[in-house]
């Protein structure tokens, strides 16, 4: 696998198949980027307008998830791929399903946004939030990066992050908790915020699996459901 | 420790697992086939062929396991049909072909001189490309071999040419016409009557030279399903240049180069996680 790119093969078209269907997915990741970015800027800011354009985009990332299926189901039928190739193809189907779970997750924290934008305007508990959306928007951001580069260390590397997420999310937790019992007027308004950041700690996860992918599709180990230290190993592994 | 964890340690050393279900098959470092858990039908050692000059196999080493389908891949003039016909000694045939190393069958040297070699081709047959069945009925023709090795029973004759047309899969359709000339036969049916008279002598190892190439894809499939079946009872060996095919019938896959053997492995690993690049480059179409 020294050589990154799908060309060489002997049929020019399967080139451009493969390099189509990766390229797509690495434009669907920006979409889906985007729209976590905003749905977070959204719910800090309050920003209505931005929040209700989060909403739509996801019927563009939807579409993404069943053209980019469509395309990996007629090279499977049309091309039978093998090893590498093979690889590629299922790491892409499995890469969307988590790619468009994030869209909805991040489209709940527009949702979010535009309840929470309702109500009073106290901005006092978004600061937490916002490092946390920054977080799980720079996993994301690295995991599609390692998927372009098909850097296998670099996806473990994110994944050693969504400890730290997760960790975050449970002190937020905490901390929301605290605000809710000192003034129970603020538990409705808190609890639209614990929501968008149990969506948030979703997306780390979410990412968390697409570095698994990265994992399997160049070095050819399944790691999911192993431990960090196993995944460190295979990534490093032989090649 | 709660209840319901107690009882979750408690049940798993049973064998059942949850549910009763076998979750064995779970098992993520549990390989379904593995070389090291086989027994041998043959082995290759250090095995060089020249052809004149022109070295065609290069220091080939090798475990052909028993009663599973060993297939192997490469582009031509690899030397895969050359070192299938090593197996029964085919090559003797061809002038200035020198073969130096070992194969063992059994555990005997088959190319020892005082190996009978056409004893040796009824424990190894043979199919070819092309199908080849005699210009004789479709019943002399599975028959032949039993003949030659002296069997005029009729009773014996006609119980084994059941059971070896039975084994090919052809009986049904040529039950009725056993006496008509075998030309008269589909490719197909030829390639499985050819398979027939192989078995009628009851080999040990069955060698396959691109068996399916020449037939239409109905065909193909119903030689895969019978290789499926006849591996209960022999050692299979095929050549094939269809790499769906070796991925479809064959337990292990071999990968050969310039007359030499690349890769070696289960052919679910082969397929999916090659370990040289000579290999992943081969299967998947590219040029390396």
């Amino acid at each position: 696998m020294e050589n990154k790119s799908y060309g060489q093969h002997i049929s020019q078209q399967y080139n451009e198949e493969l390099e189509d269907v990766r390229n797509r997915v690495l434009a669907m990741g920006g979409l889906v980027e985007q729209q976590l970015a905003d749905a977070v800027t959204a719910l800090v800011d309050g920003n209505v307008e931005l929040g209700e354009q989060v909403i739509t985009l996801d019927y563009q990332v939807n579409a993404f998830e069943v053209s980019i299926d469509e395309e990996c189901s007629r090279i499977l039928a049309r091309r039978q791929p093998a090893a590498s190739d093979l690889r590629l193809v299922v790491a892409v189907i499995k890469t969307i399903t988590d790619l468009e779970r994030i869209g909805d997750q991040a489209e709940r924290v527009g949702r979010m946004s535009l309840r929470l934008a309702q109500g009073d305007t106290g901005h006092a508990h978004y600061t937490e939030i916002k490092h946390l959306g920054d977080h799980v928007r720079q996993m994301l951001h690295d995991a599609l990066d390692a998927l372009a580069r098909m850097d296998p260390e670099a996806a473990v590397k994110v994944a050693r992050e969504d400890i730290k997420v997760d960790k975050e999310y449970e002190s937020l937790m905490r901390q929301l908790i605290t605000y809710m019992m000192e003034d129970p007027r603020t538990i409705t308004r808190v609890l639209d915020i614990m929501w968008s950041a149990r969506a948030l700690e979703r997306v780390g996860d979410h990412a968390r699996n697409i570095c698994e992918y990265i994992i399997y599709l160049v070095m050819g180990k399944d790691v999911r459901h192993t431990s960090l230290e196993r995944m460190e190993q295979e990534a490093r592994g032989k090649r | 420790m709660n209840d319901a964890s107690a009882a979750m340690t408690r049940k798993k050393p049973s064998k059942g697992g949850a549910h009763g279900l076998d979750l064995s098959s779970l098992d993520r470092e549990r390989r379904e086939l593995n070389l090291a858990n086989e027994e041998i039908a043959l082995r290759v050692r250090d095995l060089d062929l020249y052809y004149g000059e022109k070295q065609a196999l290069d220091k080939v080493n090798m475990d052909i396991p028993r009663q599973r389908v060993t297939a192997y891949i490469g582009p031509s003039g690899c030397g895969k049909s050359t070192l299938l016909r090593c197996f029964n000694r085919m090559n003797d045939l061809v002038d200035g072909a020198r073969i130096e190393g070992r194969i063992e069958l059994d555990g005997h040297n088959i190319y020892d001189r005082k190996v009978n070699v056409p004893q040796l081709r009824r424990r190894v047959g043979m199919v070819f490309q092309k199908p080849n069945p005699f210009p004789k009925s479709i019943y002399e023709n599975v028959a032949y071999g039993l003949r030659l090795q002296g069997v005029d029973s009729r009773r014996v004759l006609d119980e084994s040419v059941e059971q070896a047309l039975r084994g090919a899969a052809l009986w049904g359709e040529v039950k009725d016409r056993l006496h008509d000339n075998a030309l008269g036969l589909s490719g197909g049916q030829q390639q499985r009557l050819v398979i027939a008279r192989c078995i009628a002598i009851e080999p040990e190892v069955l060698l396959l030279d691109e068996p399916a190439s020449a037939l239409d894809p109905i065909s193909t499939l119903k030689i895969e399903e019978l290789i499926y079946e006849l591996k209960e009872k022999y050692t299979i060996v095929i050549v094939t240049h269809n790499m769906q095919q070796a991925a479809r019938v064959s337990d292990y896959t071999a990968f050969m180069l310039l007359g030499e053997l690349i890769e070696f492995g289960d052919t679910d690993t082969l397929f999916t996680n090659p370990a040289h690049k000579q290999t992943e480059d081969y299967i998947t179409g590219r040029y390396g």
